[in-house]
């Protein structure tokens, strides 16, 4: 079978194992694969950002809270239907990346890095401060959503189904767009930004753009993460978040739209077994395997399952192409990096 | 005008403990380009072997000496066993493999000396003197004294050594410097030895004035980061500066603007940083980069 072909396989068995999954679990097993699917949203956002542009945000998780905290508001002050708020939360989140994303535009590299930390670090903060809006550090609670009778599912199962429609659009939006212009104009503008404006991409629109969409989808995460857990407060988003949405990135392969799948796994679930074994254990997992992640695997899970199926497929690498934007990224020193040399004028 | 000169001398010291922090930062990326965002984590890390040290019965200023030298050593291996594989390398990979370390270290330390948080005794006592009405602690004047020598150590070492020589030719061109015959790999390790060793300096003034857990550094480095981007990225000098701008800024904005309060100083330095990088990316005292593409 052709890599080309394996690529629609393999996504098909990931969506029966999707369907067939909350009919195996107890509801709390289902609620953690609900957020799992919420993250994934999320994780997959940054790394359009990260991954397929190049520019660094480790503030997502202020995102993730401005889509949970406009969802949740929406909801007990003004009385939306709870998935009506998801457009909400999306569209707040996409305004605060283009608004983010305008400073962006100056800021390369380590500096977007610098800033979006303090964004990160400062989330909480601003979350308590705005209590009148917020709840301030006693948070918001929700009502469980409830499952429609003629669906004859249980509360648990219909929350899942339903994140897992929205998740399933937004990867299959996702994929449609880095595959097209889009895609090519961000990738160029990540590998060598000179070269990508004199072919014609407007650095301005797309560098914006690519912060909206990249928010948007950490809004709708984050308003899915906080339906199905139904509470949230300002120590829901700490920093460790938004490392955590890089862990992910990283672990699914940068530059990757399936990744986001495997990245969303490993950050929901790690810390639930590693808990078991010390409460500071998981962000030991997070730190090694974000450091090794970098030396031994820089393409990530899907780098890794691409290089597998591709040497088994195609004996002489003709899905090359796809399989190097990942690697490109980790490799760094042979290409883009050496080439931009750095000189200082003292 | 007690209060305002209370304000400026508190922030004064505290903006020293931001630079001590910051001159650390700075040193890493003079000699590598990496903004080390780990730096925070492993003062905090160098802080805990303090006070593990007089749990074990030394004296704080023996102790204080011993986690330095210790720091030196770590921030070596460090260089040598996490850093060096990915050196030279993009933007992107540098910031997640220091992040990896910033997570590593903090979680390190939670599984190590736990999440609780203990008071850490200062090296210069609790006595205070008045000025003009307002009560000064020893331990500003003592801060703001050491982080002054601290600066002009550092310049004499960069200006004046052959060490600090080789250290300002490896940053500016590391191919130059190896044909000259200076060892490179050695050389960045020294220089990430001195930044832990600082770091760790900022760690046992700091930790006094706060308290010491495994997060006190997290707000720090944000600061640190504010103080340095202000100073300008490669110049310790503009960072200790830098840092009193920031820290003075934090103190006053905290105490005259009521819609900042105690709650949200943090988003003094968030603004220092935005600010200086849209208007002058460079900082007050750093030098101009040019790209070659």
């Amino acid at each position: 079978m052709s890599a080309k072909r394996l690529r629609p396989a393999a996504w098909g068995v990931v969506v029966l194992l999707a369907v067939l999954l909350p009919f195996f679990f107890n509801a709390y097993r289902v609620g953690q694969f609900t957020q799992a699917a919420a993250l994934a949203i999320a994780v997959l956002g940054l790394n359009l950002l990260v991954g397929y542009s190049g520019q660094i945000s480790l503030g997502h998780g202020a995102f993730f809270a401005l889509g949970a905290y406009a969802s949740a508001i929406s909801i007990t002050d003004l009385g939306v239907p709870y998935l009506l708020t998801l457009p909400i939360a999306g569209a707040v989140c996409a305004l605060a990346g283009f608004l983010l994303g305008l400073p962006a535009l100056r800021l390369r590299g380590l500096y977007l890095a610098l800033v979006t930390l303090g964004v990160a670090i400062a989330t909480p903060q601003i979350i308590k401060r705005a209590d009148g809006l917020t709840g301030g550090t006693q948070g918001m609670s929700l009502d469980k959503i409830t499952a429609p009778a003629w669906s004859g599912l249980a509360d648990d199962q219909w929350l899942y189904f339903v994140t897992l429609a929205v998740a399933a659009l937004m990867f299959v939006v996702a994929g449609f767009l880095v595959r097209g212009r889009v895609g090519r104009a961000l990738v160029a503008i990540r590998d060598n930004e000179i070269a990508a404006r004199t072919m014609g991409v407007d650095l301005a629109r797309f560098k914006i753009g690519v912060f909206a969409v990249s928010a948007m989808y950490a809004g709708v995460g984050g308003a899915l993460f906080t339906i199905s857990i139904g509470f949230l407060a300002p120590e829901s988003f700490p920093l460790a978040l938004s490392f955590a949405f890089l862990a992910a990135i990283v672990v699914g392969g940068l530059a990757t739209i399936g990744g986001a799948l495997f990245g969303a796994l490993f950050i929901e679930f790690v810390p639930v077994y590693a808990a078991d074994v010390d409460e500071a254990l998981a962000g030991v997992i997070y730190g090694g395997v974000l450091i090794l992640f970098m030396y031994l695997l820089p393409g990530g899970v899907m780098g890794l399952v691409r290089r597998i199926s591709s040497t088994k497929a195609t004996p002489r690498g003709t899905d090359d192409a796809q399989a190097g934007a990942g690697h490109r990224l980790g490799g760094g020193a042979a290409d883009a990096g050496a080439a931009r040399e750095r000189v200082r004028a003292q | 005008m007690d209060r305002f000169i209370q304000v400026l001398v508190d922030g004064w010291a505290t903006g020293s403990l931001y630079g001590a922090l910051a001159v650390a930062v700075v040193l890493i990326y003079r000699a590598t380009g990496i903004v080390n965002f780990a730096q925070g984590e492993l003062a905090m890390f160098s802080t805990f072997i303090a006070w593990g040290l007089m749990q074990a019965g030394l004296p704080l200023g023996l102790a204080v000496l011993a986690t330095l030298a210790l720091s030196f050593v770590g921030g070596m291996l460090i260089e040598r066993v996490i850093i060096r594989p990915v050196e030279g390398g993009e933007v992107l990979t540098l910031v997640i493999v220091t992040l990896g370390l910033y997570i590593l270290v903090n979680s390190l330390a939670g599984w190590i000396w736990g999440f609780g948080n203990r008071a850490f005794p200062s090296l210069f006592g609790d006595g205070s003197f008045d000025v003009a009405g307002a009560a000064v602690p020893y331990e500003s004047i003592g801060i703001v004294v050491v982080l002054i020598a601290l600066v002009a150590i550092l310049f004499a070492v960069f200006q004046r050594t052959k060490v600090g020589l080789a250290m300002r030719a490896v940053a500016m061109n590391p191919e130059s410097s190896r044909l000259h015959g200076i060892s490179v790999g050695r050389t960045l390790m020294i220089g990430w030895g001195v930044a832990a060793l600082v770091g760790a300096l900022a760690g046992v003034l700091i930790a006094p004035r706060l308290f010491l857990d495994v997060n006190f550094m997290g707000a720090v480095l944000i600061y640190s980061f504010a103080a340095a981007t202000l100073g300008g990225f490669d110049s310790p000098l503009g960072a200790l500066i830098g840092g009193w701008i920031v820290g003075i800024a934090e103190g006053l904005a905290g105490t005259y603007v009521d819609f900042i309060g105690s709650d949200l100083k943090i988003l003094v330095p968030l603004t220092v940083i935005l600010v200086v990088l849209l208007i002058r990316p460079t900082g007050l005292f750093g030098s101009a980069e040019v790209a070659r593409a």
